[in-house]
């Protein structure tokens, strides 16, 4: 499932963004393997990616925008339109299945009043199922912007969606350096 | 006796207040078995590799010094070590706690194989999920650079090699080596047909290319320290070292459980270590290895010859857990990625949940397995959905027949298995599904589609 470019004008990527994208290509023996890096500095920076984005990224690697493109479309991590300030990715696949995941989906779309695969109307939140994120043991498990949540159970979902929204007047948040042993390290 | 562990790759990320910065490495030991490895040839290492009997521990379990061998020295082309660390195969953790808790250990093992198939230039293939990881990895090669153990003249030796951390995109198909190496060079992720591109032979920009799971270079650091002798001594003949068992699913205690191979049986890591079922519960079935090996039936027996001429008669809780016992009972030890369901599960769900994954994360290349996935994912949700039919069970099983063997890559079987594993073993459940639907009787609480 890929979703259409946005028809909102893109701002500029940010001058720091532009200016790592020489040490990150240097890293490479060709330079199209960038590709995917550059691709997630600028998702990074914007938090979507734009056609002049990919022309930008083809003009450094040597391809066409076609190619890059090509490679915007392919992987479900890449985004063609903005989404919500906070990404809640639940795991669908069997081992948070079988924990409850979709249970929980059916509450969080409730409680962040945010239908699945969509964006909540004041934009606060992207709510989406992923397939399996490698945390099985602790399922049902949400991934968070980068934030790895374990062990979030369907009765749950009130409290989770709580904590979430707290965030978005949290001024820090993203800012400090993780703990082990937190969400924010295991994002 | 109760079912024991014996922590090798998760002994030091086990210990109270280790922490990922090198100096606790060090103080742990760490980097010593890297300086045994520069201290011998190249080929020498890759013999102590080879003697360890060591199998890689992607899901494959091909041998690791065998692997190695396959490298093509005589074109003149720079070699490359990819390390998988594309952790997808659902049901399936173990990577993610060495590189997010022991990165050093992993990195070790890197230096040790890039020194052994000297190569100059390595790259760590991470999950683009694993956002923190990455981060983790790149401070730990910062650190192990300044101290010499990467980068220019390793450790005074006057080889150097360069690692890359390279964040995927989501796509379960660039675990598979060369969907990983396409992906790695900047482009889609479709594996590439073998013959020719065989890896060690035409891999990353068509030069020999060795592709090892992270987990296998954490196992690689451990031959070094032991000697290959002395590894090839924990385990069983044919499956040394330690296996990383992570279960999941419905047990009391899901986790991660580091068993020497062959020295606990399926009954032992699911009742000892794991608690056993949830209360009032009964385990039903399991799926020993990644979702895409055979699922196993509580009550099945396992009869059959084992390659050494044993012959046995197992129930699945008697089944030991190595490699060539659990593929002997027509499934496979995988990545150790073990899926427990109980009798609360309704198994046309569990089995639509995984096909909805397959239909998902099919590259599209090949028409049996495009098609093949998506149709098998349509027809158990019908079933789920109340639209099902008698037919569509064997239906099921005749997409499946189609799909495997005929695609480039495994994907093909990983979309095939489950179904052709489930559908002989659980085929009344799924008619009494499709009957309830019908009839409009109550189903499973437990929503898995």
């Amino acid at each position: 499932m890929h979703e259409s470019p946005s028809s909102a004008p893109a701002r500029a990527l940010k001058p720091e963004t532009l200016a790592q994208a020489p040490a990150i290509i240097a890293q490479y023996p060709q330079p199209r393997s960038a590709t995917m890096p550059l691709l997630h500095l600028v998702q990074e920076d914007r938090g979507y990616i734009t056609q002049e984005d990919m022309t930008w990224v083809a003009g450094l690697v040597g391809v066409t925008p076609m190619q890059v493109l090509e490679v915007v479309t392919f992987y479900p991590m890449y985004r063609q339109s903005p989404i919500g300030r906070r990404h809640v990715r639940v795991c669908r696949t069997l081992s948070c299945a079988l924990r409850g995941s979709y249970a929980l989906m059916e509450n969080l779309e409730q409680s962040l009043n945010c239908k699945r695969g969509e964006t909540s109307p004041d934009g606060d939140f992207t709510l989406e199922f992923v397939e399996c994120i490698a945390d099985c043991g602790c399922g049902p498990v949400v991934h968070v912007d980068a934030s790895m949540h374990e062990n979030v159970k369907p009765e749950d979902a009130d409290q989770f969606a709580a904590q979430l929204k707290a965030t978005l007047k949290d001024p820090s948040y993203g800012q400090n350096p993780p703990v082990p042993g937190t969400p924010e390290w295991n994002g | 006796m109760p079912a024991v562990e014996r922590p090798l790759i998760y002994a030091n990320l086990r210990k109270p207040g280790y922490t990922v910065d090198i100096d606790c490495y060090l103080r742990n030991g760490g980097y010593e078995a890297l300086k045994k490895a520069v201290a011998l040839k190249p080929e020498e290492v890759c013999k102590e590799v080879e003697v360890s009997g060591l199998r890689g521990r992607g899901g494959a379990g091909f041998p690791t010094g065998m692997k190695w061998k396959f490298l093509d020295r005589k074109s003149g082309k720079p070699a490359y070590l990819v390390v998988n660390a594309d952790e997808s195969e659902p049901g399936t953790y173990k990577d993610r706690q060495i590189i997010y808790k022991d990165p050093h250990q992993m990195l070790e093992g890197i230096a040790i194989t890039a020194w052994a198939i000297q190569a100059k230039q390595a790259f760590i293939y991470i999950r683009g999920e694993f956002i923190h990881g990455a981060k983790i990895l790149e401070r730990a090669i910062a650190e192990a650079k300044a101290k010499g153990f990467l980068g220019q003249n390793i450790l005074g030796s006057g080889y150097s090699c360069e690692i890359v951390v390279h964040r995927g995109g989501g796509c379960y198909v660039c675990g598979e080596e060369t969907g990983l190496i396409e992906s790695l060079e900047g482009k889609r992720g479709y594996p590439r047909i073998k013959p020719p591109y065989f890896p060690a032979v035409l891999g990353l920009y068509n030069c020999p290319t060795i592709v090892n799971n992270a987990e296998t270079m954490a196992q690689v650091k451990h031959v070094l320290a032991f000697g290959g002798a002395e590894f090839a001594k924990i385990g069983i003949p044919g499956d040394s070292g330690t296996h990383i068992w992570g279960v999941s699913g419905l047990v009391k205690r899901p986790g991660l459980y580091e068993i020497e191979a062959g020295k606990a049986t399926f009954g032992e890591l699911l009742y000892d270590l794991c608690g056993g079922p949830l209360d009032g519960r009964k385990i039903k079935a399991i799926i020993p290895g990644g979702s895409s090996t055979k699922i196993l039936k509580v009550g099945e027996r396992f009869k059959g010859k084992l390659a050494n001429g044993t012959e046995f008669d197992w129930a699945l809780e008697d089944i030991p857990l190595d490699s060539n016992s659990i593929a002997a009972c027509g499934t496979g030890l995988g990545t150790g990625g073990t899926i427990v369901i109980d009798d609360s599960v309704e198994m046309i769900q569990a089995l639509s949940n995984l096909n909805a994954f397959y239909a998902h994360e099919t590259c599209g290349q090949c028409t049996p397995c495009r098609e093949g996935s998506l149709w098998l994912s349509r027809v158990s949700k019908r079933i789920t959905t109340g639209g099902g039919l008698e037919t569509d069970v064997p239906l099921l099983l005749d997409i499946a027949n189609q799909v495997a063997g005929r695609t480039i890559c495994a994907h093909g079987e990983a979309v095939a298995w489950p179904v052709q594993s489930a559908v002989p073993k659980f085929k009344d459940e799924y008619l009494e599904s499709i009957r309830k639907r019908q009839k409009g009787e109550e189903v499973p609480k437990l929503k898995l589609i």
